[in-house]
This record gives C-alpha cells, structure tokens and sequence, in this order.
C-alpha cells in the first residue's frame, strides 16, 4: 500500500499553508533533510546519541499480570516511558537538533503544551549547545510550573503567550511569528507530526524508531508479527512512530486513540477526527475542532499531551482509507486505567498513555488469546501524580 | 468590465499618485461603528480598501489585530457579516476597490466556492490570504478566476526571483509586498533590506505590469514616503489605525477626526 505519493500530502491532507516569508526556510529544511537522511554519518551520531544518552532501544515488556486479569489477548508494553526525559517527545528533539546544526542554525524555538515537549527541546539544545527559546500558554506556566523550571534549569528561555486561549495552540501561532521574524538563524523544532510540509515527515521518520523497535522486538519474542498495535493521538506522533513500520503489514490492526475528555456530546473533549471537520490551520490540511463558521475551538483532556484541537495529516489520510481506527477514551476511563496499570505492573503510565491502555481493557473481550497486542506507553506518569490525586478527590484508593 | 482595482491603479498613475491601501477590521470595533469608519477612510483619501474578517488564530499578525480579531469574534461577528458590510458600503460608493484580507479556514471552512460566489454578490473585488501561497491555490484561483475576483498573493524579503515570477503572474489587482521579517505592527525603523527587495521585487513587477503595493510595519506618512521611493506602486497601513480606533473607542467622533486626518497625511504622502 502507497500511503505517501506526493512529497508533503497525505491524500488531500497535509501541505504548506503559511505565509510566504517561510517557504524558504520549508524549502531548506525539506532540502536538507532529503539529503542527510540518506547521510550514514548523520543516522549513525543519532543512533548512537539515541542509545547512550536517551536510552534507546526501550524494552518490550510482556505484561503478564495484566494479560491474566483481562482474560484476552498477549499484551505487550512498548516502554517509551524509560526514555530519558520519560517520553518519547526526545526521539523527535535529538533528531531534529543534530539537523538544525546541520544547517547551521544557532537558535532554536519550540512550542509546548504541559511542557514535555519543550523539557525534551532543552534537553536537546542543552546536548548541542543551542539557544532555546520555548513559547507556552500562560495558563500552561502557570499549571506546569515544574516543567517550567525544568526547562529554566537547563537554559531555556520560556515566554508565556497571553494571545488568544493562552493554551497549546496559541503557543504554536506565537512561536510560528518568532519564526517568522527570525527565519534566517532559527530553527523551529516541532514537536509533533504537523504543521507544514516537511515538518510531519520528518517528525513521523524521527518517532518511528519506535515501530520499528516493537517489529524486530516482537518478532523475537512471538515469531510473528502483532495482531494489533494501540497508541495515543493528540497531534500523534507516538502513534504514527509505532505505526508506520506496519502500515504495509495489513493484518496488523492499528488504533489510535483520541481523548475524548468529558464525552463527545459536551464542549469539552479533543476528538479532532470523530468530531473535527477538514480544514486549514497551523500550515497543514487536516481535521480540526472548529465551530461552523471556521474559527477554532479550544481541546479539553484530561492529559495534556491530547489537549490540541487539530491532528497530523497523516492521520486524517489514514483514518480516511480506513488504515487506521481512531476510537476515543474518556478522561474517566483513561484515569481507570492509570490506576490499573499501577497496580497490576507497578507502571505509572502517563496519562495520554492511559488511554491506550484502557481501549485495551474495554476491547480485550474482543481478542483471541492466542493474539499479541502491542500497547506504546508513550510517557511516564509522574508529571500526572497531582491531576489524579485531585481528579479522585475524596475517593480514596481502596 | 475591467476590476475596480486595475481601474483604481490606472487612474492614479494618470495622476502621478501612489496608491493607499487602508487595512480595517472587518466590524471593528462594531458594525455600525466599522461602517463610518470605512467611509471617513474613503472621504479622507483611501484609494482601495482592506477588510480584514477575523480569525480565531491569526499566524501572520501582530497584537494590535489580534486583539481586534478576537474582540470582534468575541461580540459575535461572523464571516457573512463582513461581506455584508462591503455591500453595504458598495451601495454608496461603487467605484472604491474593496478586498478582503483573511485565513485560508474562513475559505475553505465555510465552503471555498460558496464563500466566494456570496463575497463576489456583496461587490468583493478581490482577496489576500495570507497563508495561502501558489503551490496550494489551484481552487482558489479556478474560482476566482470565474467570478473574476482578483487574486492578490504576498511576496516577502527573502523571495527568490523565480517564486516572485510565479507570483506576480498569478496575482491580479496587485503584488502585497511584505516589508519585513516579521508579522504586522508598527516598526520604529527599518533596515536597508526592506528597501533593497522592494527595488529587487520592483523589477519583477514591472516586467509583469502589475503593482506593487509594500505593507506590514507603515505607521508614519514618511515611513511611507520612503516605500515609494524605493519603488513601491502603493502603500497599505492597517495596525496602526486600528490601534487609533481602540484608543478612542469610546469617543467615536475624536476617533474618526483623528482617523480622517491621519490618512489624509498618508494620502499626502502618497502624492509627492
């Protein structure tokens, strides 16, 4: 199957809507890119900044306790959540940095949402000794304020958006304008699979290691490849680096799973592809949360990192030709899920992740046993600890 | 029939004038209110005018239309009642060039050929979309070229001549020159480059006999003076009249006195 024909669209989806004064900085990097990803030199430094420094290849992990419990299928645990940093945002920023200084920018920008992306960005301008300069929404800073330090800790500058709902996506249009001002020197490293062309390419190439991993790792274990792979989507980048590897495996089945926070018949979910319709935001064609007459409507999650109303272009093509389900979880189900691989795994799954784990709890019924089912716990819990102390409230844990 | 913008340009190079392009927000800071505006615009001077329809997300401005954007979404305006509003003002002066300046979304969300058939029955005569650039356009300009709605696309510093090509033949009415690195807003200076590409763009311009209009930072008469002098066919000033308006919002004569001689000063400008 030939899921990418033209370069930058997937399908009718994808592209480069953004103002002119980018599209020669698009064009460099698209350049640049094509031309160091065939380079055996630039993906063996990455490789190996991968594995001595992130803590690549992440185990996969035969959750045994959990299998029992459900009664359903081999469940299996992609452990993206060992990664240095604790998620998986950190295959995208090593990757993307040693590009930028590859073409010799000195300054990078990022957005992000609760601050994972942005501490992974330090991170990674702190490897390669790059000014980092990270936009996120005032209301953000101010209920992420460890993440802020962290960041502070290791040399970034973070700027607080107060423009419009001074969340995720604003902090993505401030960081689009800095760009803009500052196109010459500075990279803009994003942090998921969207915005314009090549950006949702290169970010899918970078978080693919994951997919590829689970192939060779489950091969291994099983002698065959998985009956299913579930991951997360917000932007989606965990999932479509778990799932590219298998798109042309047909028979592996792929769930990508959107919150869908409070239920889809409320305001407040980020269902972008059940309940979003096509548009045009942030330099890509894709699904987008927006009201009738095209203005953009704010995400809710109770995990941050799902908290966006718009989702990569890839994702919309591929729920398109059916390649890919997107069901949704509720921000209820999801911290049932937290709480059961806690207990059953002694795993604290970040929330995003907990979603996938729970499309698993409500659907393992439907499951041979003899099947294999793979689950990308995309991040670790920890950042999560305090949401569900108060998400719980007076219910006490036993 | 020749568009009221080609027409518009036509005219002034008769008369040895520039042309001034001014930039409003589109039932800002509301509809009745926005209406007086654009005709104290027109009395003052304003050779063609921009109507910016709000967007909840504007990647390409600055604070002071942000702010504008969202405090009219916020009282409930919508894209129709931009275009009404065009109408409106066609039915007393039909020869003033009006285009609207908007993101692709309000486009193609409410339904691309839709949306332009309702814009060309308000009298719209032409468009800027700022996020829209040629390599995405081909059913924006199969239907506008239809309705014979121009096309006007952005052209910024650091566009290379052969994209400058491309654009200057697709754009019709105008080429919008983007004088800076940077989003919209007043500028306390600009730098050499800004005129040096304005002179580069100009050459490609002429050659396709079309326009060049220069925007994005113009605050002042001479920052005008100086556009024009490196070549620029017209000049476009938005930010810097909107944040007039929302300075005196609450007294709306002081705001259109100050508004109509204000341009009347960038229309001088534009005659020497």
């Amino acid at each position: 199957m030939k899921v990418n024909l033209i370069p930058g669209k997937f399908g009718t989806y994808g592209g480069r809507y953004v103002p002119e004064t980018l599209i020669p900085a698009l064009e460099e990097l698209d350049r640049e890119y094509q031309k160091l990803k065939k380079n055996k030199e630039f993906q063996s430094e990455l490789s190996k900044l991968l594995g001595t420094f992130a803590g690549r290849p992440t185990p996969l992990y035969f959750a045994k306790n959990l299998t029992k419990k459900l009664n359903g299928p081999k469940i299996f645990l992609k452990r993206e959540d060992l990664l240095h940093s604790g998620a998986h945002k950190i295959n995208n920023t090593l990757g993307q940095a040693l590009l930028a200084v590859k073409m010799g920018k000195k300054r990078i920008i990022a957005e992000t949402g609760a601050g994972q992306h942005g501490v992974a960005t330090s991170i990674a301008c702190a490897v390669f000794g790059l000014e980092s300069v990270i936009y996120m929404g005032a209301k953000d800073v101010e209920r992420q304020q460890s993440n802020v330090f962290r960041m502070q800790l290791m040399n970034s500058k973070v700027n607080p958006v107060i423009s419009g709902s001074k969340t995720l996506k604003d902090a993505i249009n401030e960081a689009l304008r800095d760009w803009i001002s500052n196109v010459a020197d500075t990279h803009y490293l994003i942090g998921s699979v969207m915005g314009p062309h090549p950006f949702p390419t290169i970010v899918r190439d970078f978080q693919s290691v994951i997919g590829r991993e689970v192939k060779h790792q489950i091969t291994q274990r099983t002698g065959g490849l998985p009956d299913a792979v579930i991951a997360c989507v917000g932007g989606g980048s965990n999932a479509i680096g778990s799932f590219y590897p298998f798109l042309n495996n047909e028979k592996v089945k792929l769930y990508g799973i959107e919150a869908g926070g409070k239920g889809t018949n409320t305001d407040y979910h980020a269902s972008t592809l059940s309940k979003g319709r096509v548009g045009i935001f942030h330099g890509m064609k894709s699904y987008f949360l927006q009201d009738s007459y095209g203005q953009i409507k704010e995400a809710h999650s109770i995990s941050a990192g799902l908290d966006y109303p718009g989702i990569g272009p890839e994702h919309a093509h591929l729920k398109d030709i059916q390649r890919v389900r997107y069901p949704k979880i509720t921000d209820k189900e999801a911290v049932n899920a937290f709480l059961e691989l806690s207990r059953t795994e002694g795993i604290i799954p970040a929330l995003e992740s907990s979603h996938a784990i729970a499309f698993m709890m409500k659907t393992a019924k439907d499951f041979r046993k003899d099947e294999s089912v793979v689950i990308t716990v995309s991040g670790r819990g920890d950042k999560d600890l305090q949401i569900v102390q108060d998400h719980l409230g007076n219910n006490s844990l036993e | 029939m020749k568009n009221n913008i080609v027409t518009r340009f036509s005219s002034l190079e008769k008369d040895n004038e520039k042309a001034l392009i001014i930039y409003l927000v589109g039932g800002y800071p509301d509809m009745e209110t926005s209406k007086q505006i654009i005709e104290t615009a027109i009395k003052a001077g304003a050779d063609i005018i921009e109507i910016g329809i709000p967007f909840s997300d504007p990647m390409a401005d600055g604070p002071v239309i942000q702010q504008a954007f969202s405090d009219t979404l916020q009282n409930g305006i919508k894209p129709l009642d931009c275009l009404e509003l065009v109408n409106s003002i066609k039915n007393s002066y039909d020869k003033i060039p009006i285009v609207i300046m908007t993101y692709s979304n309000i486009l193609y969300s409410n339904g691309l050929n839709k949306f332009l058939r309702q814009a060309k029955d308000s009298k719209v005569d032409g468009f800027i979309i700022p996020d829209l650039n040629y390599e995405e356009a081909d059913d924006f300009l199969e239907v506008t070229r239809d309705l014979d709605l121009a096309t006007i696309f952005l052209t910024s510093p650091n566009t290379n001549v052969k994209r400058l090509e491309k654009i200057s033949s697709i754009s019709t009415g105008f080429v919008y020159m983007v004088s800076v690195y940077g989003i919209t807003g007043a500028r306390n200076r600009f730098e050499r480059y800004t005129f040096d590409s304005i002179k580069r763009a100009k050459q490609v311009t002429r050659k396709h006999k079309i326009p060049l209009a220069v925007g994005f930072g113009i605050s002042t008469p001479s920052d005008g003076k100086k556009m024009i002098k490196a070549g620029a066919d017209g000049i476009i000033v938005g930010s810097s009249l909107i944040k007039l308006i929302s300075l005196y919002k609450d007294n709306k004569d002081a705001m259109l006195s100050n508004l109509s001689t204000f341009i009347q000063q960038l229309k001088n400008a534009c005659r020497t």
